[in-house]
């Protein structure tokens, strides 16, 4: 037997990433064999637990400041699958374990099986799907495999679909199926990649194939159809036509982790590729692709943002243009320039923020839509007054979208903003700027009205307790506009081995 | 040129020529089985590559079951109406799609032909690992022991594929069964096939779970082979698709990956490590791992092309 080399070596408390895993995958078989009221109830208790691993994984590494490392059956990479778990990893599994816990329990009052059934269609489906998206997005945060983290898509695409057409209306089949094509295109592509990359260097491993990369064309277009692949679940511009009415349509609770968590998987994914896998190749022309097309998105999402009649319809247009930002990390945090890390913090901050921001808004929206009967923007006159803390939880979402102080979205596009100027990148910054201004005006178009004085009769007042659940998101989105120092230092916990291979 | 070369050649041209036929085909029944085609001549292409597992999957799922999934859907289609006199996509768009797909294969073409000679491989770790598995099929020892992590988590897949179609019923109808895969009255024809193909296909599925840990073979196959006649048997209408509600169609369907799980994590006690196998007894707990796959590979496949609850449970 050969000694593993240290780079491949396990580390102490690395079995949680497994349990981390096979938490939520336990709890898909049990509540599918279960069925009926179990099915909630294995949702429901599973989310502390999924909650108290992710933090204990992220506590480890803030403590050692190095990633936690598991190799799966004792077999390290080559032959082996190997997991990893550093700074960014934390903190999306922690963004991922606080989201899906909240728009659980959110969810109860739609997804209950009704009195006197033994098992209903939609709740047994939707308790299911929640938690495979847990586990898929798990596996996206940890894998260390290109083919494990194929399977985490598949996994990811197989949750993500049928949560869009819960409720079985036929507009919403629609905006199922064309999601389905994307995201199975996608898969096609990253598939192609992932099997080029082997064919090229024999192994998946991300750290191995980071060492022996090489700037091949069998590497140039594995890149390209990766590249390509994860950006249609994305739903980067112009690859975006799906995302509108899929997350509009789905049932709120689904929204919210659709739009806050489910794109950021494959974003993760093609951050993971670019700047753990392909550092080696020499940069420039692909993140400045990559950066243009964000910024296209900034603009074109956030103007048809503000066109839209129906408050869901404009939350996942904007949902296009925070997309954007997210991919203004390419240019601005690759290679080995001093304002990189300013970048990737944003970068990194942004994801945060907006799923955090965007969950609480998609939750305020469907408990407006409850209470109102409808989410026509027009007609919200008075609702202010009738649903404060609902709009409220709106405004702040909102706050983090525009990018004003205090809100994560102001950190985020601060640190990007100083990271393009440093680099003498205005273009970016310009983007910024005007992204910022449409999120105000389309923010304003919800607040506005809704503040007005009006006459207004609800059909039910929204239930305390799920409002308090989207306020408490809305204020950790602007709570981490306060992250200090150390935060984002901690963002670059295993970074540091990948950015010295420029 | 040798004989075997000429025969290459020509397999090559037939699987292009299909595949241009399947495109082109403008009834969509004529084109599933252009489909079909293609994947059989695709198993033959594996087997003349030395791949002989590839083969009977390919064989299996990637022109079986997927073939029976294509023609049902196919039928109901039509039965729903008005899908094929859909306007067909304007002459640019065909034109696009055609250009993307050509440069994309081109491309594929070009990069492959360049690919590093010979091609940087872990068979020969894989195959070394294979003592202390006490296999004799690497490819087996990939699927079930060295990457058991991802084989464990597509049998969570396939359970979240069932969920996915199952999703579509209407309310009215949950818990009930899909709709019966055959016509009411079968013909003779198909009862004979019952009789003699059922039990022949029962027993190569078994042979091939049981020679899976030392020759081509595995779970997979042997699941899609019993699926199949699982099928055959509906289709002739002499058993109906179970309700969806029902305990024991639900533990069989989870049984593969729920024992796959279970077994992971108590390696983690015993073993070591998390699906790693105690040394002496890999083989063994590797068998019993997949007799539970074959079994949920072959409830899950006719449950997927049975479709959506159709029928409320009380009819």
């Amino acid at each position: 037997m050969i000694e593993t080399p240290p780079a491949l070596a396990a580390t102490a408390g690395g079995s949680l990433l497994v349990l981390a895993i096979l938490a939520p995958v336990a709890g898909i078989l049990l509540s599918f064999a279960l069925g009926g009221r179990f099915a909630e109830r294995v949702a429901l208790g599973l989310t502390p637990i999924g909650l108290a691993i992710a933090f204990a994984i992220a506590a480890l590494v803030w403590r050692s400041g190095a990633p936690l490392v598991y190799n799966v059956a004792g077999l390290p990479p080559p032959l082996g699958i190997a997991l990893r778990a550093d700074g960014i990893s934390c903190v999306m599994l922690a963004a991922a374990a606080l989201v899906i816990a909240a728009a659980a329990f959110y969810a109860r009052a739609n997804f209950a099986t009704p009195k006197g059934v033994m098992e209903a269609r939609a709740p047994l489906a939707f308790w299911i799907l929640v938690q495979a998206v847990w586990a898929a997005l798990t596996i996206l945060f940890v894998g260390g495999d290109l083919f494990n983290l194929y399977v985490a898509l598949e996994l990811l695409t197989f949750a993500a679909v049928p949560l869009v057409c819960l409720s079985g209306k036929p507009e919403t089949l629609v905006a199922a199926l064309r999601y389905l094509m994307f995201a199975l295109f996608g898969s096609v592509f990253y598939l192609l990649g992932a099997a080029l990359l082997y064919g090229a260097y024999g192994t998946l491993d991300i750290v191995l194939l980071a060492e022996r990369m090489r700037a091949l064309p069998a590497v140039w277009l594995a890149a390209g159809l990766m590249t390509a692949g994860l950006l249609a679940k994305t739903a980067l511009f112009p690859l975006h036509l799906w995302l509108p009415p899929a997350h509009a349509n789905a049932p709120a609770a689904a929204s919210a982790v659709l739009s806050g968590l489910v794109v950021k998987g494959s974003f993760f994914l093609t951050v993971r590729l670019w700047f753990y896998v392909l550092p080696a190749l020499p940069g420039g022309a692909a993140e400045a692709v990559l950066g243009t097309l964000g910024s296209a998105a900034v603009l074109f999402g956030s103007v048809l943002a503000l066109r839209q009649e129906r408050l869901k319809l404009l939350i996942a247009y904007s949902t296009l243009a925070q997309i954007g930002y997210l991919f203004l990390i390419f240019p601005l945090a690759s290679g080995a320039h001093p304002w990189v890390a300013d970048g990737w913090s944003g970068g990194i901050m942004q994801t945060l923020s907006h799923a955090f921001a965007k969950a609480a808004m998609f939750m305020s929206a469907g408990l407006l839509a409850e209470s109102l009967g409808h989410d026509r923007i027009a007609e919200f006159a008075g609702a202010g007054r009738a649903m404060p803390a609902t709009f409220f939880a709106l405004g702040l979402g909102g706050l983090s979208l525009m990018g004003l102080p205090p809100s994560g979205g102001f950190a985020a596009k601060w640190l990007l903003l100083r990271a393009s100027v440093a680099a003498g990148q205005w273009s970016w910054a310009i983007v910024m700027l005007a992204g910022g201004l449409l999120a105000a005006g389309y923010v304003y178009r919800i607040l506005a009205p809704a503040l007005s004085a009006g006459a207004i009769v609800l059909e039910a007042p929204p239930q305390r307790s799920r409002e308090a659940i989207a306020l408490a998101l809305a204020i950790v989105a602007a709570a981490l506009g306060f992250a200090p120092q150390s935060f984002f230092d901690f963002l670059e916990v295993g970074r540091a081995a990948a950015t010295a291979l420029r | 040129m040798s004989i075997l070369q000429v025969l290459d050649l020509g397999l090559a041209i037939l699987v292009l020529a299909i595949a241009g036929w399947t495109i082109a085909a403008r009834e969509l029944f004529a084109s599933v089985v252009g489909y079909v085609a293609y994947g059989l001549l695709l198993s033959i292409v594996w087997i003349r590559l030395h791949a002989p597992d590839v083969a009977l999957t390919e064989a299996a799922i990637g022109s079986g079951v997927t073939g029976v999934l294509l023609v049902t859907t196919g039928a109901r289609l039509r039965g729903a109406g008005g899908v094929e006199t859909a306007a067909p996509p304007r002459l640019s768009q065909r034109l696009m799609a055609g250009a993307l797909a050509v440069l994309v294969a081109a491309a594929l073409a070009a990069v492959v032909l360049l690919l590093p000679e010979p091609a940087p491989t872990l068979a020969p770790e894989a195959r070394e690992g294979l003592a202390a598995t006490g296999l004799g099929n690497p490819v087996t020892a990939v699927l079930i022991a060295y990457r058991s992590f991802d084989t464990m988590l597509e049998k969570v897949v396939l359970v979240l594929a069932v969920v996915g179609v199952w999703s579509l019923a209407p309310d009215r109808c949950w818990a009930g069964a899909p709709a019966p895969l055959g016509r009411a009255r079968p013909e003779g024809a198909l009862l004979f096939l019952d009789q003699a193909l059922v039990p022949l296909g029962i027993l190569v599925g078994v042979h091939l779970f049981w020679v899976g840990a030392d020759e081509p073979g595995g779970a997979f196959q042997a699941g899609a082979i019993l699926a199949a006649m699982w099928m055959i048997v509906m289709i002739s209408r002499l058993t109906e698709p179970p309700r969806v509600g029902a305990r024991w169609l639900r533990l069989a369907l989870i049984a593969g990956p729920a024992v796959f799980l279970a077994t992971g994590l108590a390696g983690g006690g015993m073993a070591g490590g998390f699906f790693a196998y105690p040394a002496g007894f890999a083989k063994p707990i590797i068998l019993f791992i997949e007799a539970f796959l074959v079994l949920s590979i072959a409830v899950t496949l006719p449950m997927l092309v049975a479709g959506p609850p159709r029928r409320s449970p009380q009819s």
